[in-house]
């Protein structure tokens, strides 16, 4: 099978809609066939990535620990959108930290996360084959 | 008393906390649950305009959606009131209605 490259551009809060489960799940479903996978976490999609959520309290899933198995589905690219950060008052120490090991670099464990400005982001939207927003 | 006003989104995705705080009258108070409680965050483009009504509104924040959502009491603006799900019951029946901005 062809690989191709799948962006999926995440723009919603985490607990408040399904929108950011949903994409978690259809992520890792792309991922599990092997096709080139990158995330792009924008405007209000960046709380999806803060650290210590607990949603005990709500009787509701708490899907954000499984960001952190990303990693293991080779989903290493996850693009941060720097203006959403700071329009926020959060910067990257707030956002969990998400690593994967690089087959090529004797399996070292390298940041997932990258925190691009609105150019390089730009850039990473021409370079896919395919986009999918939640 | 007054209204109580619930904002239940968040400032960036939505213009409601903005049309809220324009219409609210200075005795009504303000309570930001759900993807409200973003609003609730100092040194963030929305901070400034929570930071003024608090001058005029007390402004109440739920703190289990605060703690679903990560975000840590140190956080917020202070000024800002927490409370637990009994202390929302308590808002609604101390004011006289309640305003939800969907």
């Amino acid at each position: 099978m062809a690989t191709k490259k799948f962006l999926y551009v995440n723009r919603k809060a985490p607990h408040g809609s399904i929108y950011a489960l949903e994409s978690l799940e259809v992520v890792l479903i792309a991922a599990a066939f092997e096709q080139d996978v990158s995330l792009a976490f924008v405007d209000d999609g960046v709380y999806q990535l803060l650290q210590n959520q607990d949603t005990g309290k709500l009787g509701s899933k708490n899907f954000s620990p499984t960001y952190k198995a990303l990693g293991d589905y080779d989903v290493s690219k996850i693009y941060v959108d720097q203006e959403s950060l700071e329009q926020r008052g959060l910067n990257k120490q707030d956002l969990m930290p998400l690593v994967y090991e690089d087959e090529d670099d004797d399996w070292a464990e390298k940041d997932s996360i990258h925190v691009v400005s609105s150019t390089e982001l730009a850039e990473i939207i021409e370079q896919q084959d395919v986009i999918l927003n939640f | 008393m007054s209204v109580l006003h619930i904002v239940n989104k968040s400032p960036y995705d939505r213009n409601s906390l903005h049309t809220c705080l324009r219409l609210a009258q200075p005795d009504s108070a303000i309570l930001l649950i759900e993807d409200g409680i973003y609003a609730s965050i100092k040194n963030a483009a929305a901070s400034e305009s929570v930071q003024q009504a608090l001058n005029s509104h007390q402004i109440y924040a739920l703190q289990p959606d605060l703690e679903a959502r990560g975000i840590d009491p140190e956080r917020m603006i202070a000024g800002i009131s927490l409370i637990d799900y009994d202390g929302f019951v308590k808002l609604t029946t101390d004011y006289d209605k309640s305003q939800s901005w969907l």
